[in-house]
C-alpha cells in the first residue's frame, strides 16, 4: 500500500500545490548535490539504480500468510547511494510512473514524490545514520540500521500522508481515524521493508562493501563481523515501535485516559476554551469528528515535527556529504 | 588511418589490492590485426582498457602513434581508439540507435547534416542501415552486435579494440562479424577466445596470462603448438585441424 | 505478479494525438487535469461535460473505451475507499436506501470519484498515444532539467533488461521449489535483490566506460527535435481553454 500512487482530486488543491512546491526544491537541491557527488558517473548510476528500484517495486514480497507488500525504496537508495542520489532516484521512479505508466494522478505529484521519494529517502537516511551512531560499528550494525531506517521511511510516509490530509482533506474523514488507519497498517508494511532492505544491503555488504555509501567508514575486519547483536536491535526496534505506538493509539481512544488525561490535567487543554488553532489552516473536514480536537492537533503537531525533523537532518547530512572518488 | 599502439611495462593493480597487470609490452604497427588471447582473469579486458585512458596505470605507459595516454590527450585519444565492449547493452544506452551511433560525434562537437552523414556511413558500414530509428533493447544479439560496432566507427577511430566480438554469435553471425571486419583498415586488436576467428582474422597473436604476455607470434605458429596452448588454459575446438584450415 | 507496472501503455496507431508532438500532449493534460481538479465538485454539469472532453480525446486517439476503462483499474483501491467515505465520514447525515449516510461524506465520494477517474482517464489517453522515450523527451523541451532527462532515459532503456534478470532470478528460484509465504523466508529474495542491485550497479559502471569512450565528458549531447507546429499548439490552446473556462464558470456560479 505504501507504493500506491495518490490519483487526482485526492487531497485539496492547496495541499497539491504546497507540496509541490516543496517537492520541487527539494528535487533541484537533490540534483546539484548528486551531480556535484558523482560528477559524470551520476547519470549510468543513477539511471541503472532507478531501473533496480523500478523493478524491485514491481515485485511482490510475503508479508504473512499469502499477503505481499511492495517495496518502497527510498531509504534503501538513500543507504545505498547516498541521500541526495537516493532521492533524485526514486522521485524519477514516481514522476515516471505517473506521466509514462498512469500511475497516480498528475496533480497529485506534488505529495505522491514528497511522499514516497523525498521523505523516504531523506527521513530514512537520518534514521539511518542516528542508529548507525549508537549501534557497533560493524557488518551487524550496519544491517541492522538499515532495517529500522526502512521502517521508519515507511511509517513517516504515512505519517505525512495523515498529516497532508490534516490540511488538505477533501471529505469529512477524521484525521484521527486516517492517521491511525494508515500509520497502523504501514507500521506492519513497514517490517516487509526493513526485512527486504536490511537483508538485501547485507547482500551486497558481502559482494561489493564499497557500493553502500551507508557503509563506507567500515574497514576490512568491521565489515567482517556480520553478527547481529539481538540486544541493540530489539531496543532499537521497541524504542521506534513505542513511540508511534503511543501516538497512534491515542486516537483509537475515546475515553479521556492517558495521555489527555495529563494534559488535561496540566491544563494544555482545557474542553470549554475556543481552539483557536483548529478553524484557521486545517481541512473542517480533517477535524470534524474528532472527540478532542486541539489534543489530536498538538499530537498531530509533534509527530509532524518529528518528521520534518528527520526530512532536514537528512538533507542536513546529504549537503554535508563529499564526492565520492 | 590507423595508429600505431605501443606499450611499455605496464603494470596495474585495482583498488582493492589485486594486480592485474605485471609488466606489459607490446607494440603494434599500424594497420596490424592482432589477436590477444589467454584464460579469464589474464589482464586482456584490463589491457584494453588501459587503451583509451580508463584505466590509469600505476607504471609504465601507452601512447597512440606517438600521443601519450594522459590526462590532458584523453579527448583525441578517444577519438583515435574505439573499444567495442564484450555486452553490446553496455554500448548502447540511448533510447534508439540512430541516437547511440551519433553519441560519440556529437561528443567531438560534430552537428547537423555532418553528423546525420557519419551516422548513415557508420551504419552502412555494417550492414546496419535500417537500424536507425530501432530502440536499443528490441534488437537481437546480431543486430545489437552491428549497432554496438556503428556506435564506434562513427567516431572514425585510428584504433579499434574488440573485447570478445564473437561470443553470442551464431554461425551466420560470426561470417557476418568476419566480413564486416575484413576490409576496416584502422589497427585491430581483437580479444576472444574463439581461435578459429583469432586463426581467420589475425596474421599475429599475443597470449596472456596473469597480468604478462607470455607469447606473441603469428597466430598459425602459436596455435600449432599444444604445449603452449595447455598452459595458458587455450584448446583449439574439438575436430579442429590446423593443417586443413585456410588462413585469410 | 506485481504491479505491472512495465507493460508498455502505449497503444500503437496512427491518430491525430498520436502524431502530436509529446511537449505538446503533456501540456494539453496537465491544463485539463488541473482544470479539473480546481472545479468545485457541486458543479456536476461541469463533470460531464469533461466528461464529454474525455471521451472525445479517446475516441480521436483511436482507443476503445473498453481499453480506458480497463487501464483506469489501477485507481480501484482508492474508489474502493471512496466509496466508504459516506459511511465513515462526519457531519449532517441523510437517508440512502435506509442506510444513514454522511451528506458531506457523499460529496467527498463523488468529488474523488469524478477527478480521479477523470484525471486517470487523461492520463490513459497520454500514455497511449505516446511512447516512453518520447514523453520523456517532451519533459526536457519543457525545460525539465537535463540531467533529469538523461537519467529517466537511462532508466527507461535499462528497465526491462533488469525486469528480465530479475525474473530469471525468481525463475530459478521458484524451479528449486522456494515459495516463500513468510516474511521470514524472506532471505533469498533479499539475498537476490541485493545481486541483482550489485549487477545493476556493475552494469552502470561499464555503461560509464562506455559513455567515456565514446567521448563523454559529463553533459549529454541533445539531438534535433521536430518542432511543435503552430496549429498543434492551437488546438492544444482551444482543448485547455475549454477545460480553463468551464473550471472558471464553475468556480463563479457556486
Amino acid at each position: 500500500m505504501s507504493s500506491m500512487h495518490a490519483p487526482d482530486g485526492f487531497m485539496s488543491v492547496g495541499t497539491a500545490v504546497a507540496t509541490g512546491a516543496v517537492s520541487m526544491g527539494t528535487v533541484t537541491m537533490a540534483l546539484r548535490q548528486a551531480k556535484y557527488q558523482l560528477q559524470d558517473k551520476l547519470v549510468p548510476l543513477a539511471g541503472i539504480t532507478a531501473a533496480f528500484i523500478f523493478a524491485a517495486q514491481m515485485f511482490n514480497f510475503p508479508v504473512a500468510a499469502g499477503t505481499t507488500g511492495h517495496l518502497l525504496g527510498g531509504a534503501l537508495a538513500a543507504i545505498l547511494l547516498g541521500p541526495s542520489v537516493g532521492a533524485i532516484v526514486v522521485t524519477i521512479v514516481v514522476v515516471i510512473q505517473a506521466l509514462a505508466f498512469a500511475d497516480g494522478g498528475l496533480t497529485a505529484l506534488g505529495y505522491n514524490v514528497l511522499n514516497m521519494a523525498v521523505i523516504p529517502a531523506y527521513g530514512g537516511y537520518a534514521v539511518f545514520r542516528l542508529f548507525r551512531r549508537w549501534f557497533p560499528k560493524t557488518t551487524g550494525g550496519v544491517i541492522s540500521a538499515v532495517g529500522l531506517a526502512a521502517w521508519s521511511s515507511v511509517v513517516m510516509s504515512s505519517v505525512a500522508f495523515s498529516i497532508e490530509w490534516l490540511f488538505g482533506a477533501t471529505a469529512p474523514v477524521a484525521f484521527d481515524d486516517v492517521l491511525f488507519a494508515m500509520v497502523g497498517v504501514h507500521i506492519l508494511i513497514g517490517i516487509g521493508e526493513a526485512v527486504i532492505s536490511a537483508l538485501a544491503v547485507g547482500a551486497v555488504l558481502a559482494s561489493r562493501p564499497d557500493l553502500v555509501h551507508g557503509a563506507s567508514d567500515l574497514d576490512r575486519r568491521q565489515l567482517a563481523d556480520t553478527k547481529v547483536r539481538t540486544k541493540t536491535f530489539v531496543i532499537g526496534g521497541i524504542l521506534v515501535a513505542l513511540v508511534f505506538a503511543a501516538v497512534v493509539s491515542q486516537f483509537a481512544v475515546d475515553s479521556p485516559d492517558g495521555l489527555e488525561r495529563v494534559a488535561e490535567d496540566t491544563g494544555i487543554i482545557s474542553s470549554a476554551s475556543d481552539h483557536v488553532l483548529s478553524n484557521s489552516l486545517f481541512a473542517d473536514y480533517a477535524t470534524a469528528g474528532i472527540s478532542n480536537e486541539s489534543l489530536s492537533l498538538a499530537v498531530a503537531g509533534i509527530i509532524g515535527t518529528l518528521v520534518a525533523l528527520s526530512v532536514a537532518a537528512g538533507i542536513f547530512l546529504a549537503v554535508r556529504d563529499k564526492p565520492v572518488g | 588511418m590507423s595508429a600505431r599502439v605501443v606499450v611499455t611495462g605496464l603494470e596495474f593493480a585495482y583498488p582493492d589490492g589485486r594486480i592485474a597487470l605485471r609488466g606489459v609490452d607490446l607494440t603494434i604497427e599500424a594497420g596490424e590485426r592482432v589477436a590477444v588471447l589467454g584464460p579469464n582473469g589474464a589482464g586482456k579486458t584490463t589491457l584494453a582498457l588501459h587503451l583509451n585512458g580508463i584505466h590509469e596505470p600505476s607504471s609504465g605507459a601507452v601512447a597512440i602513434d606517438d600521443m601519450p595516454v594522459k590526462d590532458e590527450n584523453l579527448a583525441e585519444i578517444r577519438r583515435r581508439v574505439g573499444l567495442v565492449f564484450q555486452d553490446s547493452n553496455d554500448q548502447l544506452f540511448m533510447p534508439n540507435v540512430g541516437e547511440d551511433v551519433a553519441f560519440g560525434p556529437a561528443n567531438l562537437g560534430i552537428s547537423g547534416l555532418d553528423l546525420e552523414q557519419r551516422v548513415t556511413q557508420a551504419l552502412q558500414a555494417v550492414g546496419g542501415g535500417d537500424l536507425i530509428a530501432r530502440p536499443s533493447h528490441h534488437l537481437s544479439g546480431g543486430e545489437r552486435r552491428r549497432a554496438a560496432l556503428a556506435t564506434v566507427l562513427a567516431m572514425e577511430p585510428d584504433v579499434l579494440v574488440f573485447d570478445e566480438p564473437s561470443s553470442d554469435l551464431d554461425g551466420a553471425g560470426r561470417r557476418e562479424l568476419v566480413a564486416t571486419l575484413a576490409p576496416l583498415e584502422m589497427t585491430q586488436l581483437i580479444i576472444t577466445h574463439d581461435l578459429p576467428l583469432a586463426l581467420e582474422l589475425c596474421p599475429r597473436s599475443v597470449i596472456m596470462r596473469q597480468g604478462r604476455v607470455v607469447a606473441d607470434g603469428p597466430t598459425r605458429e602459436l596455435l600449432m603448438d599444444a604445449d603452449l596452448l595447455a598452459e595458458n588454459r587455450l584448446e583449439l575446438p574439438f575436430g579442429f585441424r590446423l593443417e586443413t584450415s585456410p588462413e585469410r | 505478479m506485481g504491479a505491472g507496472h512495465s507493460h508498455a501503455l502505449y497503444v500503437h496507431e496512427h491518430s491525430p494525438i498520436h502524431r502530436l508532438a509529446p511537449e505538446a500532449k503533456i501540456v494539453a493534460a496537465l491544463g485539463i487535469v488541473v482544470s479539473i481538479a480546481v472545479t468545485p465538485r457541486q458543479a456536476i454539469w461541469a463533470f460531464g461535460l469533461y466528461a464529454i472532453l474525455v471521451a472525445g480525446l479517446v475516441t480521436l486517439s483511436r482507443l476503445s473505451l473498453g481499453f480506458v476503462a480497463l487501464r483506469l483499474l489501477a485507481i480501484a483501491p482508492f474508489v474502493i475507499f471512496a466509496l466508504f467515505i459516506p459511511f465513515i465520514a462526519s457531519g449532517e447525515t441523510t437517508e440512502v436506501g435506509g442506510v444513514s449516510v454522511s451528506v458531506e461524506g457523499l460529496w467527498g465520494m463523488w468529488n474523488v470519484l469524478a477527478k480521479a477517474t477523470l484525471g486517470a482517464s487523461v492520463s490513459v489517453v497520454l500514455t497511449a498515444t505516446t511512447e516512453i522515450p518520447d514523453i520523456i523527451r517532451g519533459l526536457g523541451v519543457l525545460r525539465v532539467p537535463a540531467l533529469f532527462i538523461s537519467i529517466a532515459t537511462f532508466m527507461v532503456r535499462y528497465l526491462e533488461l533488469i525486469v528480465n534478470e530479475l525474473g530469471r532470478m525468481r525463475v530459478a528460484m521458484s524451479s528449486r521449489g522456494y515459495d516463500p509465504r513468510w516474511i521470514s523466508q524472506a532471505r533469498p529474495v533479499a539475498s537476490a535483490a541485493g545481486a541483482l542491485f550489485v549487477r545493476s550497479y556493475e552494469r552502470g559502471e561499464r555503461i560509464h566506460a562506455a559513455m567515456l569512450s565514446r567521448g563523454f565528458s559529463g553533459v549529454m549531447p541533445t539531438f534535433g527535435h521536430r518542432d511543435v507546429e503552430r496549429r498543434e499548439w492551437a488546438a492544444i490552446f482551444v482543448v485547455i481553454a475549454c477545460a480553463a473556462l468551464t473550471s472558471a464558470f464553475a468556480f463563479l456560479t457556486t
